[in-house]
């Protein structure tokens, strides 16, 4: 079973993240990359999937030069070639672009799975895996807390407010994942090592098959207008606890009319 | 004036609270008109004109058979026939990927997780944990909006709220992914927790997976209980309840934090909460910053002392 994990670069949340003045979208420099943490997730379970069903896995991403260190760092944990769709185009796509790019470079890769994470840290629209679903005309098994093949059927439980749903659907499909599907491993020295010399598929958007009349900040079909930061809070009253804290907070709250 | 479709959230009959500030923000831009996917429409109609629905349009129940795709399906049929202005839906996960897909049917751009929208549908968003407020619109098409609950006050008016039934051949690609069993797990009676005009949740700091006194506080408040990742990850307490970057992103009147220090991964999924109040033993917790009231203090013995007080004065 062949399967594409999905892999995103994002700033770090650790460090300050910023918007560019120049072009409204994600300061790129302005913080050190990281891989998205849920596509670690999305990474684990595709290797795990490999491990029972055979096959391989394929890292697809679509960024910047400096995405290679989250290219790196999926091969590291053992997946076994790259896809890297790289190219100026595409800077400043907004997320249905990418899904249509992302459509288009799977269009050059056999797969009977894709998965990726259920939501990227920065934009956190969570609507990539769906909108790649559509653009595919594949089946949607977003939100899996677990996922099980058995022959050409795949079945995941997708989370909800009152607990999961069970869904099916026959493969090719595309699955995203939450973080309670597994605990990702840590690459060992030995899979580092072999990772540096797994092949890695650079691609322009052309070689993708992607229309760059259709990507990219001047074709967006969202615009950022303006951001500020945020007014700070005003500050808060602290105190220690001397033995009636609770009823200093019942206080506030009378205050504030919630008691 | 053009009509604004209102992708309705209920439960067995009920219009939830979001549907009310949905239709709310719909008035500023056009004339309201819900969506109502499901049974019940005729006892949840009266709560959609009560917020000035004009229309209801009513799609059979079917369409929940499949994932998401089958409201997505609709949503563009009827922004197609009607020329709808905008398309609202709750920025839940599973609208979210409704918004989307029906976005891209229409060749349109997407918004989600807006706290606010104008007449002219710009956005605003709380991005970065809350550290940038950024403004955004659709630039091709039918603006697709997903907002956040609890983000925009409801305010009544009058509707007509006058029914109208819809059929939606779902298409054998939307029927792709099947619902073969849905799995309710522990509820309880607390509120929802996106939907919860008060949210009380614990951390670290609360040390075991006995959560009583978070939810004993939660329940003299009528609050829904919310976890950090680290009291999640340690196993304390379910998955849906986590608050967070990974997790549910909440924006109630008045949040509690327990035994929480605070990470930026946490104040993503909290920071728009309109007050806040936190207890935690270490003074320089990051969550002191955004407190509007804060105690340095075991919660062990702040909170019970808190929920003894509340109750007595009900």
């Amino acid at each position: 079973m062949n399967i594409v994990v999905l892999v995103k670069q994002v700033p770090d949340t650790a460090t300050e993240r910023k918007l560019s003045d120049a072009d409204n979208t994600l300061d790129r420099a302005a913080s050190d990359g990281v891989i998205n943490e849920l596509d670690e997730y999305a990474i684990e379970e595709a290797l795990q999937l490999k491990e029972k069903h055979g096959g391989e896995v394929t890292v697809l991403t679509m960024g910047p030069d400096q995405a290679t260190d989250s290219i790196r760092k999926a091969l590291s944990m053992g997946a076994d070639k790259a896809v890297f769709v790289n190219d100026d185009a595409l800077h400043g796509s907004d997320a249905l672009q990418t899904a249509y790019a992302l459509a288009q470079a799977l269009g050059t890769i056999e797969y009977d799975l894709v998965v990726l994470g259920s939501e990227s840290t920065d934009a956190r629209t969570g609507v990539v895996g769906a909108a790649l679903a559509e653009y595919l005309g594949l089946p949607q098994l977003t939100f899996a807390g677990k996922v099980d093949v058995d022959g050409g059927a795949v079945r995941i439980q997708r989370q909800t407010d009152y607990g999961y749903d069970v869904v099916e659907a026959q493969m090719p499909a595309v699955v995203s994942v939450v973080e309670k599907i597994n605990e990702p491993r840590y690459p060992s020295f030995k899979l580092i090592m072999q990772a540096k010399k797994k092949p890695v598929d650079k691609k322009s958007a052309a070689d993708a098959g992607i229309d760059t009349g259709k990507v990219g900040l001047a074709n967006a079909t969202t615009e950022t207008v303006d951001f500020a930061a945020a007014p700070p809070r005003a500050a808060g009253t602290i105190v220690t606890d001397e033995g009636d804290g609770g009823a200093k907070i019942a206080d506030f709250l009378s205050e504030k009319k919630f008691v | 004036m053009a009509e604004v479709l209102v992708l309705v959230d209920h439960v067995d009959g009920q219009v939830k609270k979001v549907t009310a500030e949905l239709l709310t923000v719909a008035r500023r831009i056009g004339e309201p008109a819900a969506v109502w996917v499901g049974d019940g429409a005729e006892s949840g109609k009266a709560g959609l004109a009560e917020f000035g629905a004009e229309k209801v349009y009513v799609a059979s129940s079917e369409l929940n058979d499949y994932v998401v795709a089958p409201k997505a399906e609709l949503l563009a049929k009827l922004a197609q026939e009607k020329s709808a202005a905008a398309i609202l839906v709750s920025a839940t996960p599973e609208n979210k990927e409704v918004a989307g897909r029906a976005a891209v049917k229409l060749g349109s751009g997407v918004l989600t997780d807006v706290v606010d929208v104008t007449a002219e549908a710009v956005a605003e968003h709380s991005i970065f944990g809350g550290a940038t407020i950024a403004h955004a619109r659709v630039r091709t098409g039918v603006p697709v909006v997903a907002v956040r609950p609890n983000s925009i006050p409801a305010e009544p008016a009058t509707g007509a709220a006058a029914e109208e039934t819809v059929s939606v051949e779902v298409s054998d690609a939307a029927k792709g992914a099947k619902v073969v069993e849905r799995v309710a797990q522990e509820k309880g009676d607390r509120p929802e927790l996106t939907e919860a005009a008060v949210v009380v949740s614990g951390g670290r700091g609360v040390g075991s997976e006995d959560f009583t006194v978070v939810e004993q506080l939660a329940d003299a408040l009528g609050a829904a209980v919310g976890a950090s990742r680290a009291a999640v990850d340690a196993g304390w307490y379910p998955n849906q309840f986590q608050v967070g970057q990974t997790g549910k992103t909440v924006s109630p009147n008045l949040y509690v934090a327990l035994g929480i220090s605070g990470a930026i991964q946490h104040r993503a999924g909290m920071q728009t909460s309109k007050n806040i109040v936190a207890v935690n033993k270490d003074p320089e917790a990051p969550i002191f910053e955004l407190a509007d009231y804060g105690v340095v203090g075991d919660l062990h013995t702040v909170a019970p002392q808190l929920t003894e007080e509340i109750n007595k004065r009900k």
